[in-house]
């Protein structure tokens, strides 16, 4: 179902300028315009030409041009998609077979080693690997999740209420976009420290609760999606305004709030700063797959006697990809939603 | 901007009915009531850290005279500021990543911008597998991108410096001299993907007949694509501009991990985040920290004016 989703979804929006341009191939014949201006002529030539050539009208596009912007795209798929073939590539080759293939052989296997690198990984460093993968899903997990609820309730109060201060709010949400991350985590770490927070998980479940773009976000979702007639009807019948949005509101908003859940979780995956501060120097079992995987890359030179610190990176580098790459998969259908409330406003 | 922050959701009145209270000021309430739980949140997490690193770099520690009896924590008033403006190194980070800024986000929204014009004007089926290609970079952590891109440039492993030597070109991407480009590819190649796709969403809402009525005009492709398409997006284009600039001035996790493998190169005041990071977990020094974290916050926000204002200008 998943992988075929995007087409799908995508299709009608895609296709539609060519159904479009499909119906006028009628084309006028040129004498039938001789006696009107040059620029009816020259509609009319244009018109004449694209359906000789069996093109309907819209399609004013050269075979040629056409597979140079083809060779193009292709060229940049390659561009995208190269680096993690050879990621793929490099994760199963052993350490000597790693250092003995660069230029073209290393975007080819060599001997394939990739079971024994796989049985490395879950026991190099302790066996920490798999603790910091289970890690990364519980704090975007857990962080996006709460920040979705919190973050629709504070939307659906901005965009469909009046209440003082209001204005205000939505400023800071918007200001605070600007802020830089160092100015507000330094201080917080200082905050954490003297609350004991520093180390637990909670330093970095915490700050993923409040997200201001996932409130700009939601609220400007629900400004388009409910209106607010509905919640006048049902006000007047007799629903509360707790009831209205747990039954109303957030049936209403199924696929913004899989958006607004679908941002956050990659945004929270992808956090570097936040671990690093209140977790980098606490104990490892407690670090996301990002800090881990920070850790090992600064080894690379120790670890020389029994295991190969690099082949484990760029297995782990690989592995860590598996988790946030099967999530998208699965939520690629509020991508497009997510973009198009990016691009809107 | 703190003060009226702190006073923006009012408390929600009692609950007891009295008659003075209308419906309309309950509603009212309610509706702050949503908005309460982010709103304590944000100034937990947002207007308190402020305050306190305002605070926090009016002061410094400083050894007292025979150093046997500790530091003590003393109010200097503006003097980490003073010593902030003439911190070579921390401008010379901060012109680092200005210039940066300016080269890599024009290449990197020019790009998405030309694969967006690309799939729009090829269509059909091949749009949909070209699309999930120029996506994969977006699925990948942001880290494991960075770590197969040095991966990629190392001389030991990678492909990339046998590559040139096939072209014959002796390049070495971990060179002083190339550690920007290197950092300003692997960002491009990690966003064009979706910047492309947020383009090529606006580009989907053109109405056809826009197109129809300039091919019948005689209009090229191109002309179509330069003289339609372009000023469409041109909002979505100064939106994602301004989100990366901010984004860039902060870099920090790439210059990171490309220090774990070249420290000679990416020294630990490279980009102004690394530096205020390393003020304060290396040298200790929360109060210097805070006043550059302060400066660099002013920047952001004038760059992003004058950026708000420069691009605000209605086009002659």
């Amino acid at each position: 179902m998943s992988t075929t989703n995007p087409v799908a979804g995508a299709a009608p929006t895609d296709s539609a300028p060519q159904d479009d341009a499909g119906v006028p191939v009628v084309a006028l014949p040129a004498q039938e315009t001789s006696g009107t201006s040059s620029k009816d002529k020259r509609r009319a030539k244009r018109r004449e030409s694209l359906a000789r050539r069996g093109l309907p009208v819209g399609a004013g596009q050269s075979k040629t041009t056409q597979l140079l912007v083809l060779a193009g795209m292709g060229l940049a798929v390659i561009y995208s998609a190269g680096p993690i073939w050879w990621l793929i590539v490099a994760s199963t080759k052993g350490q000597s077979d790693l250092y003995a293939s660069t230029g073209f052989e290393s975007l080819w296997f060599a001997e394939f080693n990739l079971w024994e690198n796989l049985q490395q990984i879950f026991i190099y460093d302790d066996g920490y690997y798999l603790r910091w993968m289970l890690n990364s899903v519980l704090y975007a997990g857990v962080g996006s999740f709460v920040a979705m609820l919190i973050s629709l309730a504070a939307g659906y109060g901005l965009a469909r209420y009046e209440f003082w201060g209001k204005k205000a709010v939505f400023g800071a949400v918007v200001a605070s976009f600007l802020l830089p991350s160092a100015l507000l985590t330094i201080p917080l770490y200082l905050q954490f420290s003297s609350w004991g927070l520093v180390g637990t998980p909670w330093a970095v479940l915490i700050p993923s609760f409040i997200s201001p773009f996932s409130v700009y976000l939601a609220k400007v979702y629900i400004e388009g999606a409910i209106p607010p007639e509905l919640l006048e009807a049902a006000r007047i019948d007799g629903a509360g305004e707790v009831r209205i949005f747990f039954q109303v509101v957030m049936r209403l908003m199924t696929t913004g709030a899989a958006t607004i859940f679908l941002l956050a979780f990659v945004g929270n995956w992808n956090s570097f700063f936040t671990p690093l501060t209140m977790l980098g120097t606490a104990g490892k079992e407690n670090w996301p797959l990002a800090l881990g995987l920070y850790a090992w890359s600064g080894k690379r030179t120790l670890a020389g006697e029994t295991i190969d610190g690099t082949s484990m990176l760029i297995l782990g580098s690989l592995l860590a990809i598996i988790p946030l790459a099967i999530f998208m998969i699965a939520m690629q259908r509020f991508w497009k939603t997510g973009v198009t409330l990016g691009a809107v406003k | 901007m703190s003060q009226s922050l702190r006073h923006k959701s009012p408390a929600a009145p009692p609950r007891t009915r009295s008659p003075r209270i209308t419906w309309r000021t309950l509603l009212a309430a309610k509706g702050a009531a949503f908005t309460m739980p982010f709103a304590i949140g944000f100034v937990i997490l947002f207007i308190l850290p402020i305050i306190y690193a305002v605070v926090q770099s009016l002061y410094a520690v400083k050894s007292s005279g025979l150093g046997l009896s500790g530091n003590q924590t003393v109010f200097v008033g503006l003097d980490n500021f003073v010593a902030a403006a003439t911190d070579l190194r921390f401008w010379e980070s901060m012109g680092r990543v200005a210039v940066f800024a300016c080269i890599q986000v024009p290449i990197k929204l020019a790009v998405s911008l030309l694969l967006a014009l690309g799939l729009d004007y090829l269509k059909g089926r091949v749009v949909a597998g070209l699309r999930i290609g120029l996506l994969v970079p977006y699925m990948i952590p942001g880290i494991v991108g960075t770590l197969v891109w040095i991966y990629l440039y190392s001389p030991d492993i990678g492909p990339l410096t046998e590559f040139g030597k096939f072209f014959s070109l002796d390049w070495n991407f971990l060179s002083e001299a190339m550690m920007w480009p290197s950092i300003g590819n692997l960002l491009t190649w990690d966003s064009i993907g979706f910047n492309m796709l947020i383009i090529y969403a606006s580009l989907q809402a053109i109405s056809p007949e826009l197109f129809e009525a300039a091919r019948l005009d005689g209009a090229s492709e191109a002309r179509i694509a330069f003289s339609i398409k372009v000023p469409f997006v041109r909002a979505a284009l100064v939106l994602t501009g301004m989100l990366s600039i901010i984004g860039l001035l902060q870099i920090f996790a790439e210059p990171l991990l490309f220090r774990s493998f070249v420290p000679e190169v990416v020294t630990k005041d490279y980009t102004p985040t690394l530096m205020i990071f390393n003020q304060a977990f290396d040298a200790n020094n929360y109060n210097y920290a805070a006043a550059l974290s302060l400066i660099f916050a002013a920047v952001i926000a004038t760059v992003s004016y004058l950026y708000y204002k420069f691009t605000n200008k209605p086009e002659a």
